[in-house]
């Protein structure tokens, strides 16, 4: 479980995140959603550590992650896996070469278990045979699951995903959250997700946090958020007429 | 202000960028990447500058030596000083700066706004000691090498020059080259080699590593990186003349 207490973040005194409180559960998908510009970026960075929060704490299973030295937290970094939003391969690494970074640097195993590794976290993103290619050589989803790969090859305790699937076709990001949504119970991991997409939240949405204008505005499950009235919240989850469509259809059913 | 706030900056991005590598394996094999990459792939441009204007030191000495008072061997005396005191070391260090520092900062200035620097620090790597340390190193190591190769091939486009234009023979170039000759010249020379080498990485480093924005803010970094480590290269060069010639 990961907390988040009182977080506060500002950058040249313009406030990003005010007074971020929340819990994202292990073995669950949790979700951060709302609408671009909104600091889902910046809160899953402050939690990382990758920004320093002006206020607020972190905890990483009750490890106060906001007071470590930078030697301690670089040892709670090993346990995160994480997803770019640009992906962030490295681009002079071949395919392989990327997901073995990690467990070259991290850990003692030999060529062979690494590479036993590489191809057993390949073909967990079904890309077995991929290995030696680089990334530029890849499309847009084919680099989103090598960064997956990338990110679980460690076995993270903690998976961050932002926006995996950005920029993908429905059914490709479709199999994106599909994959998320089993390794998170597969490994029994603490998986936070951004999106901005309403397909993901039906799809994989356990527990989920909607930030607002830098405040947690609302956190709940899928079920309830189709059901709520928070107008924000209407006005995010059925901004396309189809999702108002359906919206309609459901309260019918409903009366 | 800025200029103070700056070094202040640069000087605790040494401190980072100097510590333990976690693997010596991984520290070693980046080593070898970057003196690929940033010393061999210079040979052919330092080659080529080092011959040509190592052949017009020698033509431009050899057409005002009109006094007769002059020995004959002092084009190749005037060829071997210069070359060794200030052209091999100073004015090829500033072309350097400008193929190796442009280099340096742009391919860390886009692993940061591709969030790639990102990645290596969310993995718990650091990042300065990873990146930024196997190419000082290699500056450290290559650019002597380097310079050593500038000045053979300066002296010998000097003695190509004044053979094609049939103005001195080879004895007497031979014996200028030999003339006076101080071998504590060499170590100056090499001192301040691996100061610049130093200087261009670092400041370098320092610009990409710190760039925010997109490609358009890593293109302006790496102008920035190619001025100020020239500038770098300038002040150091007096200070260190100083220190080692005239103390
Ligand atoms: N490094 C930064 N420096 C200054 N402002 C930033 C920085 N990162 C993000 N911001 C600002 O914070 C706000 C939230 O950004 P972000 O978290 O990336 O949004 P999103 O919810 O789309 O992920 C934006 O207004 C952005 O301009
Ligand atoms: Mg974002």
């Amino acid at each position: 479980m990961i907390e988040v207490k009182h977080v506060m973040k500002s950058f040249n005194g313009q406030q990003v995140l005010s007074d971020i409180n929340h819990q994202f559960e292990t073995g669950k998908v949790n979700l951060i959603i709302g609408q671009s510009g909104q600091g889902k970026s910046v809160l899953a960075k402050c939690i990382v550590g990758l920004y320093e929060v002006d206020e607020g704490q972190i905890l990483f299973d009750g490890r106060n992650f906001t007071d470590m030295e930078r030697f301690e937290r670089s040892q709670i970094r090993e346990e995160i896996g994480m997803l770019f939003q640009g992906v962030a391969l490295f681009d002079s690494l071949t395919v392989e070469q990327n997901i073995m970074f990690p467990l070259t640097m991290f850990t003692n195993m030999t060529k062979g278990e690494m590479q036993k590794r590489v191809d057993f976290c390949l073909d967990r993103v079904n890309l077995s045979g991929r290995n030696k290619l680089f990334p530029a050589e890849c499309s847009g989803g084919m680099q989103k699951r090598i960064g997956i790969a990338r990110a679980i090859a460690m076995n993270p305790k903690y998976l961050f995903c932002d926006e995996p699937n950005s920029g993908l076709d429905p059914k490709t990001s479709i199999v994106i959250d599909g994959l998320i949504k089993d390794i998170t119970a597969e490994y029994n991991m603490t998986t936070v997700v951004i999106t901005h997409d309403m397909n993901s939240v039906i799809e994989i949405g356990q527990n989920i946090l909607f930030i607002h204008q830098g405040k947690k505005w609302w956190s709940g499950d899928k079920d309830s958020i189709l059901t709520t009235d928070n107008p924000e919240i209407l006005s995010f989850v059925y901004a396309s007429e189809f999702m108002k469509e359906i919206r309609s259809i459901m309260q019918e059913k409903r009366t | 202000m800025k200029l103070l706030q700056n070094i202040g900056k640069y000087t605790l991005m040494l401190t980072m960028v100097f510590t333990k590598p976690k693997k010596w394996k991984i520290f070693l094999s980046r080593l070898i990447n970057e003196l690929e990459n940033i010393g061999i792939s210079s040979l052919p441009i330092v080659a080529l500058m080092s011959t040509f204007i190592g052949g017009v030191i020698a033509l431009q000495t050899a057409s005002s030596m009109s006094n007769p008072l002059l020995p004959k061997y002092t084009v190749g005396y005037i060829t071997q000083s210069s070359t060794i005191l200030e052209f091999s070391p100073t004015i090829i260090s500033l072309i350097l700066a400008g193929k190796v520092g442009s280099n340096v900062a742009s391919e860390i200035g886009t692993m940061r706004v591709t969030e790639q620097i990102d990645a290596l620090e969310i993995m718990g790597v650091n990042s300065l000691n990873h990146l930024v340390l196997p190419k000082i190193i290699a500056a450290i190591l290559f650019f002597p090498v380097l310079i050593i190769f500038s000045m053979t091939l300066s002296m010998l486009g000097g003695w190509m020059a004044l053979m094609i234009t049939d103005l001195t023979t080879t004895e007497t170039y031979v014996l200028g080259l030999r003339a006076f000759f101080n071998p504590f010249h060499i170590t100056y020379a090499l001192t301040k080699t691996v100061v610049f080498g130093f200087l261009i990485v670092s400041v370098s480093s320092f610009y990409g590593y710190y760039v925010k924005g997109g490609s358009i803010n890593v293109g302006q970094a790496s102008t920035q990186a190619v001025v100020s480590s020239s500038v770098a290269i300038l002040v150091a060069n007096l200070i260190l003349t100083q220190l080692l010639l005239l103390s």
